[in-house]
């Protein structure tokens, strides 16, 4: 009776706390979609004259200007192109000249998968190299680590990828250069889902999936690292103040094994705020992706960008920016909403 | 006999300043002994110096090469020691000068940055209530934003160039002083200074502006130097997209994307100013590390 009065409690605060972040998150959308739509504003190319020339009549471009809503007040331009956007039209691209939607759908894959592979290369070793340094506080260990961090925040990202295409592409040919695959294995498999690695493997086309791989390999090993440097860094954090705890002195002195107490006992607790601190480094790596994408001409959502940027292709811009700024605040919202499920002693004080 | 040093460390001292001095050398001989912080105050200091003195250490032109002569010369050619461009540009001279843009663009950042976070935090942190909850969702909203993403849709409506560069990395900039200065003017905000400030009749501006930003300053100044290197990267990396300083300024980013269309032969032209900013990048997280270490109360021993 009592156990259940708790539980319904607990589900209540659960709610609460969903509805509360749920608000942030709408309201924070609502704050990317207006900042979005004021840098559209703020363009000092005239809209008009990008519809219908400059050799237009005035009663021409009186009409484009009524067509393009410009002389409604700002808050009802702001409601119309809000009502487009949440019916998933945020207008043609004059480069491609298709809908900015489908482009994006089109390219998404692409960032989506060289971002995936990177935050698995990441974690993989940004977790151990932490937990190590921790363990090993203040000996060589813990400094090489530091270093190897302090190296992965102050690279410029473009650079690395110049330099890593140089030595490793160019002058030792250990890799596959620019772009995702090449164009002799570009129609040995039907890119499906347009995760190419998932693709050619299901497809069992291993030759392409290994050209794949071999394109994919450095960008994401660079991505990689930059989330390395954060993640072991954090990792190293959580981890010290997990072994300062009383029950890890008790569980010494009932002789558990050493390993059993940093990777079971300690990592246990200490993998709550690192679940906030992975989903926090990925949707970072989102942004990175555009100087790498460009660097290595991934065909993806950055990619996509700066190209838009480059041709003065306002559209695109600004329905990229915000396609990255909802992914990027939705993750946020995720890793904050995660951790509140996650760790027992948030639940217990709220 | 007492020397300068006994007066600084004395543990009696006869006036406030002697205090204070004596407190400021205790840290600096505490910052001095982490050789890692030392040395990223070493290359800081480098590149204010180097930036001053730019035309005297510059051994030529930084904006016009000799076509004729001195394309393309590999490094450690006498005279050009870091080799030169596709123009015949010293890239030394050039890196030289393009030290100028970088301190700008941090200078100008924490310029333009601080004191609005500075002021948002501590008008939210003093009065509460709405005002506060405006402000702080305000915050947290463009704290949210992907800051290159944004930086980046930015100079693409105002047009490229380094002064609107700098106009959007500070837009993006300032959230983070705001939490952290909000932060700090809760915990004095009831204390009996404020109150008795209060008191002798002190205007809210007043009371803000003399006595709770000066007390947020400092945990305000480590947070800056310690994001001078994204600075620094995100500049680098519109100038490398061409969204930042236009040629022939030698910026360092612009500079790396120039080299790469003669990466393969000529790997010098990229690679050098890559390096320049990966030093001075480095060298702003050793300070901030460092300054961090030292200034925090609750790491003090």
């Amino acid at each position: 009776m009592a156990a259940q009065t708790i539980r319904g409690r607990r589900g209540a605060l659960w709610t609460r706390k969903a509805a509360s972040v749920l608000g942030t998150v709408a309201i924070t959308f609502l704050g990317l979609l207006f900042v979005t739509f004021l840098i559209g504003r703020v363009v000092p190319v005239d809209p008009v004259l990008s519809v219908v020339g400059d050799r237009a009549t005035q009663a021409q471009y009186d009409a484009a200007y009524r067509a393009l809503g410009l002389d409604k007040s700002l808050i009802e331009q702001f409601w119309i192109w809000l009502t487009k956007v949440f019916q998933g039209d945020l207008g043609t691209s004059n480069l491609t000249t298709r809908p900015i939607t489908q482009d994006i759908a089109r390219v998404f894959p692409a960032t989506l998968e060289l971002a995936t592979v990177s935050i698995i290369i990441g974690t993989v070793v940004g977790i151990p190299l932490g937990v190590w340094s921790a363990v090993r506080q203040g000996r060589p260990i813990d400094h090489i680590v530091r270093v190897i961090g302090l190296v992965g925040y102050s690279a410029p990202v473009f650079w690395l990828g110049l330099m890593g295409l140089l030595l490793f592409y160019f002058k030792l040919d250990l890799i596959s250069g620019p772009g995702r695959v090449d164009i002799a294995y570009e129609y040995s498999f039907t890119p499906k889902t347009g995760l190419f690695l998932i693709d050619t493997a299901t497809q069992g086309a291993w030759d392409a999936f290994g050209n794949v791989l071999s394109h994919i390999i450095l960008p994401a090993s660079l991505l990689g690292y930059l989330s390395l440097a954060y993640i072991s860094r954090m990792t190293r954090s959580f981890m010290l103040n997990e072994l300062a705890q009383e029950y890890i002195t008790t569980a010494r002195v009932k002789g558990v094994p050493e390993w059993r107490i940093i990777w079971v006992q300690a990592m246990r607790n200490a993998a709550v705020p690192l679940v906030t601190v992975v989903a926090l480094s990925y949707a970072n790596l989102l942004e990175g992706s555009v100087l790498t994408e460009t660097v290595f001409a991934w065909p993806g959502l950055g990619m996509y960008l700066t190209n838009s940027l480059q041709n003065a292709d306002m559209n695109a811009v600004l329905g990229g920016t915000l396609v990255i700024g909802a992914i990027f605040v939705g993750l946020n919202m995720f890793s904050d909403l995660l951790y509140t499920l996650l760790d027992a002693r948030t639940r217990k004080r709220s | 006999m007492t020397t300068t040093r006994d007066w600084l460390l004395s543990d009696r001292p006869a006036s406030r300043r002697q205090a204070k001095l004596g407190q400021s050398y205790r840290t600096w001989l505490d910052f001095r002994t982490n050789a890692l912080a030392f040395l990223g105050l070493l290359i800081v200091v480098a590149l204010v110096l180097m930036a001053i003195f730019a035309p005297w250490l510059a051994p030529h032109d930084p904006l016009v090469g000799d076509l004729n002569h001195t394309r393309l010369l590999p490094p450690l050619t006498e005279g050009y020691w870091l080799g030169t461009d596709d123009q015949g540009r010293d890239i030394l001279s050039r890196l030289i000068y393009g030290s100028r843009i970088t301190l700008a663009v941090v200078a100008l950042v924490a310029v333009i940055a601080t004191p609005v976070g500075l002021l948002v935090g501590t008008t939210a942190g003093y009065f509460g209530g709405w005002v506060d909850t405006v402000l702080m969702r305000i915050t947290d909203i463009v704290l949210a934003f992907p800051k290159l993403i944004l930086a980046l849709a930015f100079v693409a409506a105002l047009g490229p160039g380094i002064e609107n560069a700098i106009i959007a990395i500070s837009i993006t900039a300032w959230p983070p002083y705001a939490r952290l200065a909000r932060a700090e003017t809760l915990t004095i905000r009831n204390s009996d200074f404020i109150a008795a400030t209060k008191l002798q009749g002190a205007s809210s501006l007043r009371i803000i502006w003399k006595h709770i930003v000066p007390l947020c300053m400092s945990s305000v100044i480590i947070r800056v130097t310690l994001d001078m290197a994204g600075i620094i990267l995100t500049a680098a990396g519109l100038g490398f997209l061409g969204l930042g300083a236009q040629p022939p300024q030698p910026e360092w980013g612009a500079m790396i994307a120039g080299g790469r269309n003669f990466l393969v032969d000529y790997w010098w032209v990229a690679a050098m100013p890559g390096m320049a900013i990966f030093i001075v990048s480095l060298g702003f997280n050793l300070l901030g590390d460092g300054l961090r270490d030292v200034l925090d109360p609750k790491r003090q021993k």
